[in-house]
């Protein structure tokens, strides 16, 4: 009962998609009050409808109803509670329910939070997030339907793909598809910009929160995808540029561009084509990314079950959206671009730098992607494009923009003085530069890469105490509380800068100085790793809920004398039959210690594998700031100007030169 | 009787000596040959375990990468060298089989690519540079502008879109009607 | 004009993505298609003493099948074999890691369709033909050069459309 009104509902929001998709931006083509004000109730109706059908389905998987297919096929009765809530999500249609019940979340969110926005915009943007939700919705109900029921029932379900059974599943795909989705906003924003022709600095300012908040949710995804295969995959990698992980690069990339001339558009009234485009080249990414993972194009180990009629489908829409875009995009971009001149070396010329890096590091990944799919699809024969291809393009396109992160909020809009610049952060420059060539002596002989990521991450570090400093200038002894009050946006910038710098440091000491040791361990014998004593008691079988273990007993001294227990398993999961490695990691501030085992030689010894991974959690540290930082300039209360009525009447006002100078 | 004493003080004089932590022996590498086994690693790293989603033959545990493994530790212990290992596995399973693309005229725009992007992306924004340098240097306010600009600054009411009234005489406050 | 270059890339894109639909990404083609069949002289199966070596047919048209008892779907390619194929050409069997022994009983047990079948038992003759699933099929013509690899199980359609010409050219 419950999933036949599941699939009902997600059928009524479908019709409501369709309406909200066609009458509010026929009332805003036509300025007809009452049918663009449909738009917000109908976004609202949407959103209720999904979440129930959500519920349904997660209903289902709760109550361990096999009769539902996805369940079935995603679900064990052995399997616990939290785990059979994400598996709602574990599968090609549930992962798709989710995606449209969060895209109902952000039109919703649109709908409710835009009080200040004229109502043609308005209007137009539900129009848009509803035209997109009609594609998603009825992908679900026409090709990947999640309640389609089952018979014979079975008696038990083939259990949840044990790598989904961790912390991981719980949070990254939700948070990425926060991200994912979120981008919609941007994009309806663009399109509804370039539908009434009004291409302004206004129309920066009202996405910006938007899009930064996106963002936000895409960096955690991305963050937590990682984390996520370090823990499970068993070999402590944390990227492996395969192309689903790319898949989530690329978005995040063009949605850091986007960010950045975002700010220069709101600003300065300048790149305003340039913005619409990398917006709705952003969304696209992101729906490029949801092809790629869904229908088989790529080979990945994350791909959901291949199925070229729903990758067809999936295309097709895929190319209606973009291509729709791009036409509109020439028919109705500007000729005429406004915004004022600004010089050679100024703020926004160096936001112009950063896209032009962070574009070109786009269209690298992109292109190793894609291109062994260009060759074979060209009859060209198989090639593969490995981490060893990503890492020597990416490094040297990202290098540039995290040294331009030193300069670039430091310097001024229209007109920034080089020199000045330059004399001002010499010190900063010279320290790094200094102690990142003198650190890597200091542990194991010169090292060009180290010396290159540390110096990064100190300079980006200097010059955001630099930022503060500029800023705190004139107010003498009331620093501190100056400090506290200044805008969230540029406590955001400066959090997020520094985030940066932390996860270079991770990147940076992690690629350089890990060490692993593989080895034969008859019980009771001990191995030593980057002053650590390892000691191995033997592995006894353990039950879990739902599988059958062997669970190593490691006793860990660390260089200082401190000890711990770690508990490394070789897992046999009973309805699937797979053996899973589950590593143990004991998480420290400057290094993680990890474990993971190998195979019985008899008589009770194993090969181990123990790792010691310096400031590998910086990374993620660096990674949760960077969201920080975002979520932080999403909040700047600039945003959320509220429209208060005016009592009295206007006093004279009189412009003087002294009172424009306050103004930044 | 006194060398009985002296016996369970020597006794418990040994009980009281911290034992060594370990019995334990140190365990031995997982290869019969480190040096051979380490110079594998670095390859398989870069290899392609040709029947698994995407892994590489130094992480794949499929029972195909295992063999090939030790397929080639047999070259290695054969003499062959890094690159006559690597092109025999070619000879066999193709360009596929290896994670860093070769460089070759049908991987030129591969590896020319992103060099490329860049060189694009350099241009355009030279071009936007040179224009936007080259536009008037800050074009004459006009007063009514600069009004504009004065009213929305002391305004309370601060709505996105918002056009300060354009009057042809001296500044008036606007009426409470306008947004 | 400008403003119409995103559109044509994004054109071109699609085009790429729609070929790639029909793709498989794990199909790898073969080098070693026009090279000499790698040599090799294994135990035949169920013949104690005896080996087979690709030089004794030399100047015979012949294929060699990779397959292995613990694959079921190479067991319904031999009925393939034995019915549709018969004697129109020789097959040779490579059976592949065949830890557990079962390949002679099998094979008596249900008719064999190969002329001989030898034990790789490691598996390394296997790879030096770059062997990645089960059943593989090599069509080797008479100067002991692979002029054909067939991934996966040879159905009658398959044998109508990609070995049947190809024999049939070599044969004669």
């Amino acid at each position: 009962m419950i999933p036949e009104l599941g699939q009902f509902l997600v059928m009524l929001a479908l019709v409501i998609a369709l309406v909200q998709g066609t009458v509010p931006l026929l009332g805003a083509q036509r300025r007809d009050e009452r049918l663009m004000a449909l738009g917000r109730p109908l976004a609202q109706a949407q959103f209720g409808l999904l979440l129930l059908a959500f519920c349904a389905l997660a209903w289902s998987f709760l109550t361990h109803d096999f009769s539902v297919k996805n369940v079935a096929q995603n679900s064990f009765s052995q399997l616990p509670a939290i785990y059979r809530f994400t598996a709602t999500w574990g599968s090609h249609e549930g992962s798709l329910l989710l995606w449209t019940l969060i895209l109902a979340g952000w039109t919703a969110a649109v709908a409710v939070f835009s009080r200040q926005l004229p109502p043609e915009m308005v209007a137009r943007v539900l129009g848009v997030l509803g035209l997109v939700s009609v594609g998603f919705i009825a992908l679900l109900v026409f090709t990947s339907n999640p309640f389609e029921r089952l018979f014979p029932i079975p008696a038990d379900g083939r259990d949840l793909n044990p790598l989904l059974q961790d912390a991981g599943m719980i949070s990254h795909p939700p948070l990425l598809y926060m991200g994912y989705v979120g981008f919609s906003v941007a994009f309806a924003f663009a399109i509804a910009a370039l539908l009434s022709g009004r291409l302004d600095a206004a129309w920066a300012r009202w996405s910006r929160p938007w899009t930064t908040a996106a963002w936000t949710f895409l960096t955690l995804g991305v963050a937590l995808g990682s984390w996520w295969a370090y823990r499970e995959l068993g070999w402590g990698g944390w990227w492996f540029w395969d192309p689903t992980e790319n898949a989530s690069l690329m978005p995040w990339l063009a949605g850091t561009a986007l960010i950045h001339a975002l700010a220069a558009t709101e600003k300065r009234g300048v790149f305003t084509n340039w913005s619409v485009l990398l917006a709705i080249a952003t969304f696209s990414l992101s729906l490029l990314g949801t092809f790629l993972v869904r229908s088989g194009v790529l080979s990945s180990v994350h791909a959901f079950a291949i199925d070229p009629t729903r990758g067809l489908f999936i295309l097709a829409f895929l190319g209606l959206v973009v291509g729709g875009s791009m036409v509109l995009y020439a028919l109705r971009a500007p000729r005429m671009v406004g915004g004022a001149s600004f010089g050679w070396f100024s703020r926004e010329s160096l936001l112009l730098a950063n896209n032009v890096f962070l574009v070109a590091a786009l269209g690298a990944v992109l292109l190793g992607t894609l291109y062994p799919l260009f060759l074979d699809a060209l009859g060209l024969g198989k090639i593969s494009v490995g981490p060893q291809y990503f890492n020597a393009v990416f490094v040297p396109l990202v290098a540039p923009v995290l040294f331009l992160v030193g300069i670039g909020p430091l310097a001024r809009w229209k007109n920034a003085s080089l020199p000045d610049l330059m004399w001002r952060l010499k010190a900063a420059f010279g320290v790094s530069l200094l102690t990142a060539a003198l650190l890597p002596l200091t542990l194991e002989g010169m090292n060009l890469q180290v010396t290159l990521g540390l110096f990064l991450a100190l300079w980006i570090l200097f010059t955001v105490i630099k930022g503060f400093a500029q800023r705190l200038q004139h107010a003498g002894s009331d620093r501190w509380r100056k400090l506290l009050r200044l805008p969230r946006a540029f406590w955001g910038m400066q959090i997020a800068h520094a985030g940066l710098a932390v996860l270079v440091v991770g990147v940076t000491m992690v690629s350089n100085y890990e060490v692993e040791r593989d080895v034969r361990m008859p019980i009771g014998s001990h191995v030593e790793l980057a002053g650590y004593r390892f000691v191995f008691h033997g592995v006894e079988e353990v039950r879990g809920p739902n599988y059958l273990a062997g669970r190593a007993t490691m006793d860990v001294t660390s260089p200082r004398g401190r000890t711990f227990t770690l508990y490394p398993e070789k897992r046999n999961y009973d309805a699937s039959g797979m053996i899973m490695t589950q590593a143990a990691v004991n998480y420290g501030l400057f290094r993680d210690v990890y474990i993971s085992l190998g195979d019985p030689l008899g008589d009770g010894a194993w090969t181990v594998r123990v790792y010691h991974k310096p400031f590998v959690g910086w990374l993620w540290a660096g990674a949760l700031l960077l969201s920080i930082g975002g979520g932080l300039a999403a909040a700047d209360r600039r945003y959320r100007m509220v429209l208060r009525r005016r009592r009295e009447p206007e006093p004279e006002a009189v412009f003087t030169p002294a009172a424009a100078r306050e103004v930044r | 009787m006194r060398s009985g004493i002296r016996i369970a003080a020597a006794l418990l004089w040994l009980l009281a000596l911290p034992l060594p932590l370990s019995a334990s022996q140190p365990a031995l590498p997982n290869a019969d040959d480190p040096v051979l086994e380490a110079r594998l690693n670095a390859l398989a790293v870069d290899l392609r375990c040709v029947v698994c989603q995407n892994e590489s033959l130094a992480e794949s545990r499929a029972s195909l990468a295992l063999d090939l493994r030790e397929e080639i530790r047999e070259m290695m212990r054969d003499g062959l060298t890094d690159e006559e290992v690597v092109e025999s596995l070619v000879a066999r399973y193709g360009d596929f089989v290896l994670y860093r693309p070769p460089v070759k005229p049908l991987t030129y725009a591969l590896w020319g690519g992103p060099f490329v992007f860049l060189l694009i992306g350099i241009g355009v924004a030279a071009a936007t540079l040179h224009r936007r340098r080259s536009m008037p240097e800050s074009e004459s306010i006009s007063p009514e502008a600069l009004r504009q600009a004065a009213w929305l600054l002391q305004s309370n009411d601060v709505s996105p879109g918002a056009q300060a009234p354009e009057t042809p005489g001296g500044p008036r406050p606007p009426s409470s009607q306008e947004r | 004009m400008r403003r119409w270059i995103p559109l044509f890339v994004v054109a071109a894109l699609g085009v790429f993505l729609y070929l790639g639909l029909y793709l498989n990404p794990k199909e790898v083609p073969s080098p070693l298609v026009g090279q000499p069949a790698p040599d090799f002289s294994l135990p035949v199966v169920g013949r104690p003493g005896e080996t087979f070596s690709p030089t004794d047919v030399r100047g015979e048209v012949w294929l060699l099948n990779i397959w292995a008892p613990w694959c079921s779907i190479c067991l319904k390619e031999h009925r393939v074999f034995r019915e549709l194929i018969g004697d129109e050409v020789p097959i040779y069997g490579l059976t592949w890691k065949d830890l557990d022994r079962e390949a002679a009983p099998m094979l008596a047990r249900n008719g064999s369709p190969y002329v001989k079948a030898v034990d790789d038992i490691d598996g390394r003759v296997a790879i030096r033909y770059g062997v990645t699933v089960t059943p593989e099929t090599f069509v080797i013509d008479r100067h002991g050069v692979i002029r054909m690899k067939h991934v996966g199980p040879i159905t009658p359609r398959v044998w109508d459309e990609r070995f049947r010409p190809l024999l049939r050219e070599l044969q004669t």
